[in-house]
């Protein structure tokens, strides 16, 4: 904090907003917090005092066929739903971007609108529409659904990039030499990777943790969200804390990733200010 | 076609909807000449030479390079390379590897670019920032990288859209003389777009001016500073007064009638034509009292004086409201009473006005 910020401030009300952001931040994360405490606790039910420490609970998990099974449809519909959203959200941006034409509001609403959608609604209409083509009931329904919540986030974010790009680096390769696909190998795509590698990792987590339309629309093919309830419905056990605390490392690393590459270090060394 | 002309325009229009932002221009560039295109915002003198580059295509007319039509050239496939207002260098490459873009593009091998893009790193006096980041740089080392990246591939020419229009004062005037220097030196066609007319004036070898959408002039930048051909031209210069009136044959010879009287024409004109006078604000003098012999007088009051360096400007009105300026160096000034209010008389000889079309 430098001087003069000092000086125009008032030391009161750094605490209380100070204070606000830690009550706030409490609220949010206390519920992960305890799942992840008791995930490490030898008792059978939640409760205070704390039994003993013990991995117990993982190793069950670890050993649950059932649940590998789970992980390895996530893992395997998660990297498909990041490629195929970030590759299909850049189009969407980058025609953003680069086109003026007659209904571009309309298209821009009309892609960004399916996160806006109820949950509940977009899963039974995936269910119904996917049933319907012999779609559903495989993995290839959750990647399908998956896509078309995720990709609407990865053009926002490849979107903003874009804006932040001078106008002229595009025709400026263009006036060098580089023909329209050249441009956008060796100017667009390098200018935007920040972005890109963002909007894959976001686009990664969002369907790691997407638990509504993957129950609609999964079938057999159950992603670990959907094995989680499976879990609930059964019986309560110290099991879910474990896959729980898992699966928030495994996003929040993913989002962590993201945010590093979208604000921090990896813009900067691409950006030019 | 004559041989030393590289570029010809031939009746060019483009208009983007309704608005027409070049109307009908018809002008060539010749082999190896600084031009300067000028004018304000808006007067087409931006897509004009973006037409050039291949980035806009023109609406109607024709565009050669070496006598060959390019009209539907993409730019890529132009050597037209361009330095930009904002130099658009890339954020993502470093110094060098901006330098070597367009023969990576070309398909240049990368041991044959390298040594091409150090050659003119060199030549730039850049070579110690080879592997820095564009971020990394100073604007005036931003500049000359620009300038390294365009002319890597050796073109015929330079298209430079104001690069200097972000630099300090200080840095504007010696990257002037750098530009001028290396378009002496490669004898590469440099077209430069500007607003500003030190900048157009200082390096130009010729000046074209352009307002709304129109060719208003082009000439060397003494031709056009001694002899603008419309009002418009000297009005946006700023360096003459401007007396409007209609020509008529008088006693001694034609003179322009005027509010302020009827001032001698050094030059026959056409009787009864509206016309403007211009007199370089260099070449009008001030006395106290009335000038004898063949000289064009006007009685004056002092509104203000503006210091300059190394002259003043002293501002004047006539009695009808008009403003005249009159610009001297300091001695020349130091026997003359310039206090707020002072009647004056402002002359010149007849010689030294120049007459234009109302436009």
């Amino acid at each position: 904090m430098s001087g003069s910020a000092d000086l125009n401030r008032s030391r009161s009300v750094d605490w209380a907003l100070m204070l606000y952001v830690v009550l706030a931040y409490a609220f949010v994360f206390a519920p992960i917090a305890a799942s992840f405490v008791f995930s490490f606790n030898s008792d059978r039910f939640p409760s205070i005092p704390l039994g003993e420490f013990s991995l117990d609970w993982y190793r069950a998990v670890a050993t649950d066929p059932l649940v590998w099974e789970g992980a390895r449809n996530t893992l395997f519909v998660g990297v498909i739903v990041g490629v195929v959203s970030t590759a299909l959200g850049f189009g969407a941006a980058y025609t953003d971007y680069r086109y003026k034409f007659a209904g571009k509001q309309v298209y821009l609403a009309l892609a960004l609108l399916p996160p806006t959608i109820p949950v509940i609604i977009l899963g039974l209409a995936m269910l119904a529409y996917l049933s319907r083509i012999n779609l559903s009931g495989n993995a290839l329904s959750v990647i399908i659904s998956h896509v078309v919540v995720c990709a609407p986030f990865a053009m926002a974010i490849i979107r903003l990039r874009l804006s932040q790009m001078d106008p002229a680096l595009e025709p400026a390769a263009w006036n060098l030499g580089a023909s329209e696909w050249m441009a956008m190998r060796h100017v667009i795509v390098p200018f935007c990777a920040p972005a890109i590698l963002g909007a894959l990792f976001i686009t990664m987590a969002v369907s790691f943790d997407e638990f509504a339309v993957a129950w609609f629309v999964s079938g057999l093919n159950e992603t670990l969200p959907v094995k989680v309830l499976g879990f609930l419905q059964g019986q309560v056990s110290p099991r879910i804390n474990a896959i729980g605390t898992f699966v928030f490392i495994l996003s929040m690393t993913l989002v962590i990733l993201a945010q590093l590459l979208l604000s921090g270090r990896g813009a900067k060394l691409a950006d030019k200010e | 076609m004559s041989r030393d002309i590289l570029v010809s325009f031939e009746g060019v229009v483009k208009s983007f909807g309704n608005f027409i932002a070049v109307q009908k221009l018809d002008f060539e560039i010749k082999k190896g000449e600084f031009l300067a295109i000028m004018g304000s915002s808006g007067c087409g003198k931006t897509t004009t030479l973006r037409m050039l580059a291949g980035l806009e295509a023109p609406t109607k007319g024709v565009i050669r390079l070496s006598g060959k039509p390019i009209n539907d050239l993409p730019t890529w496939s132009r050597d037209t390379p361009m330095v930009w207002q904002s130099l658009a260098l890339f954020p993502f490459l470093n110094v060098i590897e901006n330098v070597e873009f367009a023969l990576k593009m070309r398909g240049v091998g990368k041991a044959e670019r390298r040594r091409r893009a150090e050659q003119w790193l060199d030549r730039m006096q850049i070579t110690e920032f080879a592997d820095r980041n564009i971020s990394q740089l100073s604007g005036g080392q931003r500049q000359r990288v620009a300038l390294a990246r365009s002319l890597v591939v050796e073109p015929e020419i330079l298209l430079l859209d104001e690069p200097l229009s972000a630099l300090d004062a200080a840095l504007k005037v010696r990257m002037q003389s750098v530009l001028k220097n290396l378009q002496r030196e490669t004898g590469i066609t440099f077209v430069y777009v500007t607003h500003s007319q030190s900048e157009a004036f200082s390096m130009a070898d010729r000046v074209v001016i352009m307002s709304r959408g129109k060719i208003e002039q082009i000439g060397t930048p003494q031709e056009i500073y001694r002899t603008p051909r419309t009002r418009f031209v000297a009005d946006f210069l700023g360096s003459s007064n401007l007396f409007s009136g209609q020509v008529r044959s008088g006693t001694s010879g034609f003179e322009l009638d005027t509010p302020m009287g009827p001032l001698r024409l050094a030059a026959p004109a056409a009787s009864g034509e509206s016309a403007t006078l211009t007199v370089l604000d260099t070449q009008t003098h001030l006395s106290t009292t009335a000038p004898a012999g063949n000289v064009n007088f006007v009685p004056v009051k002092v509104i203000g004086e503006e210091f300059v360096g190394a002259t003043a400007t002293v501002y004047l009105e006539t009695a009808q409201g008009q403003e005249i300026r009159v610009q001297k160096g300091h001695d020349e000034l130091a026997g003359l009473p310039l206090a707020i209010g002072q009647p004056l008389y402002a002359w010149w000889n007849p010689e030294d006005g120049h007459l234009v079309r109302e436009s």
